[in-house]
């Protein structure tokens, strides 16, 4: 039960996304995933939901080369919530969530009550299953969310990746989504962009900029004033409570700040 | 569990009613016109040629049902079911609502294939108008999706790239037949363009039928693969499904489809563009339902418009065209306005 990534790096055309990345993921746990904007979180996500092949090094799972092991079976074992998936089809919120029975039908195994079952199972997991007959435009965003999660559950995958679940829900959603996910029986890695949001979920935190992996380890050892102000161009001070979590406090208007990060962009 | 077999149950019925009522179309077709011939005529007359039932039949009544209008009916179902099909594929690989057959270029092309034999006379007499609109629809689907697949992936690029292509083709059509036909020429060809089963025969049914058939199993394979596109690509690629290989496939055999159709009757609007999207009201969108439904009432409204197109004046044909925009267009703005009450 690993995923990994071994010096990948993706290439869109001829610009380089993603290069240099080796991650591991480890069983069980909850990685975020940060970065600033086009810090390539996305491209790192979708290749590691074996969706886009990496265009140099290997993507992993198993130990297996994700391209040997199949889209079918992939699908089985890794379960992609995107960013924002939407659909102009006038479908119910059980049809969206079968949709994730996909990988397990064909001609030979058609559905089956099993899948009924699963499907049941993965609704009441995100709390939906008393509105399963809604039709998908009916739902909010916070909704519309947790559907897509259960259509992932419905895959029964061992990796549950998640590209900025929270986008656009208010906060009273942002938590519930990340204790939901935190509380499934599934190894978790999250693209998250709150960073107080990280610091609360998870259990080790890999950071990104431009493009690069430039650290990985628990919350305490990336999230510092060090590196929120070199990657982020931030500053902030980390408070940490009595359980040891850290807790960021933004500064604004600080002079020569927030100039630090402009200069490195251009 | 229950509820999932009685679906399942409504679905068979729903597909086996509407096989009985294009059966009883055909037969109701092949009845229909200048001369009335009674519908036990036309039963006798296909028992006689399908089991050699011997049955007493005029001859000449005979020959009008199966020369003439049985083997027209059955191309018009064909091509009915082909259209509608290809509709929902492009519509659902697309996830664009006005995706049609002909949004690929294929109907301009056919057009521009057909004047080129029919006007300039190219190929010497050696092709046929049906050939020569074949040979212009592959050119003109070729032309879009190389210019696709030169603007990048995505669904926006092969959109685009059909428009032009469209635009294009249509283009050389309007020149070639402004600068080159008589008056009388450019008439038969608009005639042609808005869809024309008067010259169908048994050969034609035995291009037409097969490839609607093998249209319909092709995309019934892959139902579940087009139910995975509701989300997009990149959500069908998470789910398992090869898209690149179900894009070139079913984007293919819907772009052949529409072109043996098209080199037959000419381009026929409308059935491609509305018939799913009025199945789909009915029977949502699950595509393991809207496929063969969509198929069947595609199939069932051509067979329907290609009789009013021949009674609806008498001594005159209109174009078949015509009568599918004249009756879909309205009986589509019902639905759109009761579907939204039902929402």
């Amino acid at each position: 039960m690993t995923l990994e990534l071994r010096d990948v790096g993706w290439n869109a055309g001829f610009k380089k996304i993603i290069s240099d990345v080796s991650l591991r993921v480890e069983p069980g746990e909850f990685l975020g995933l940060i970065g600033p904007n086009g810090s390539g979180k996305t491209s790192l996500m979708s290749v590691l939901a074996g969706i886009r092949a990496p265009s140099r090094g290997q993507a992993l799972l198993d130990g297996q080369a994700m391209k040997k092991v199949g889209r079918r079976n992939l699908a089985r074992r890794i379960g992609f919530v995107e960013q924002q998936a939407d659909t102009i089809d006038r479908i119910t919120v059980r049809e969206a969530v079968a949709l994730g029975r996909t990988p397990y039908l064909s001609l030979l195994s058609p559905w089956s009550e099993d899948d009924q079952a699963i499907v049941q199972k993965a609704l009441e997991a995100v709390e939906m299953h008393l509105m399963a007959d809604r039709m998908w435009q009916t739902l909010s965003g916070g909704e519309k969310q947790r559907v897509h999660i259960a259509r992932t559950l419905a895959q029964q995958p061992d990796f549950l990746l998640l590209d900025e679940p929270t986008n656009h829900l208010d906060i009273h959603h942002q938590l519930g989504l990340l204790d939901l996910v935190r509380t499934l029986p599934v190894t978790v890695v999250a693209a998250l962009h709150d960073l107080n949001h990280a610091a609360m979920f998870c259990d080790r935190i890999a950071m990104m900029d431009r493009g690069k992996l430039i650290a990985i380890g628990t919350p305490e050892q990336i999230l510092t004033s060090q590196n929120l102000r070199d990657v982020f161009g931030v500053a902030a001070d980390i408070e940490r409570d009595d359980q040891g979590r850290c807790h960021i406090r933004y500064q604004v208007g600080i002079s020569g700040q927030t100039g630090i990060k402009k200069d490195r962009v251009a | 569990m229950a509820l999932l077999s009685s679906a399942t149950g409504l679905r068979i019925s729903a597909i086996c009613f509407a096989l009985m009522l294009l059966c009883g179309a055909l037969a109701v077709a092949a009845s229909v016109g200048e001369t009335a011939i009674p519908v036990q005529t036309v039963m006798d007359t296909i028992a006689n040629h399908v089991w050699h039932a011997g049955r007493d039949v005029d001859p000449i009544d005979a020959g009008i049902v199966w020369n003439y209008r049985l083997s027209r009916a059955v191309v018009a179902a064909s091509c009915g079911a082909a259209l509608a099909l290809s509709g929902v594929v492009l519509q659902a690989l697309l996830r664009n609502a006005l995706a049609d057959p002909y949004l690929l270029g294929i109907s301009a092309g056919a057009s521009t294939g057909a004047v080129s034999v029919a006007i300039l006379g190219l190929g010497a007499g050696m092709l046929g108008l049906s050939l020569g609109a074949f040979i212009g629809s592959v050119l003109a689907f070729a032309f879009v999706t190389l210019l696709s697949l030169q603007a990048g992936r995505g669904t926006g690029a092969i959109i685009l790239a059909g428009i032009a292509g469209a635009q294009l083709f249509n283009a050389m059509t309007a020149f070639i037949v402004t600068k080159s036909a008589s008056a009388e020429e450019a008439r038969g060809i608009m005639f042609w363009l808005l869809g024309n089963l008067s010259g169908v025969r048994w050969p034609d049914v035995w291009l037409a039928l097969p490839m609607a058939l093998i249209g319909l199993v092709v995309c019934l394979w892959h139902a579940r693969a087009l139910d995975a596109f509701t989300f997009g690509q990149e959500s069908a690629a998470s789910l398992g499904v090869p898209v690149r290989r179900v894009y070139i496939l079913l984007i293919g055999v819907s772009a052949l489809m529409t072109a043996v159709m098209v080199s037959i009757v000419g381009s026929i609007g409308f059935v491609g563009l509305v018939i799913p999207h009025a199945v789909r009201f009915f029977v949502g969108t699950r595509h393991g339902m809207l496929l063969p439904l969509s198929g069947l009432i595609g199939a069932l409204f051509l067979v329907g418009a290609d009789v009013l197109s021949r009674v609806i004046i008498p001594g005159q044909v209109l174009p078949i065209g015509v009568i599918t925009a004249l009756i879909g267009a309205p009986a589509f703005a019902l639905i759109l306005c009761h579907g939204r009450v039902l929402r």
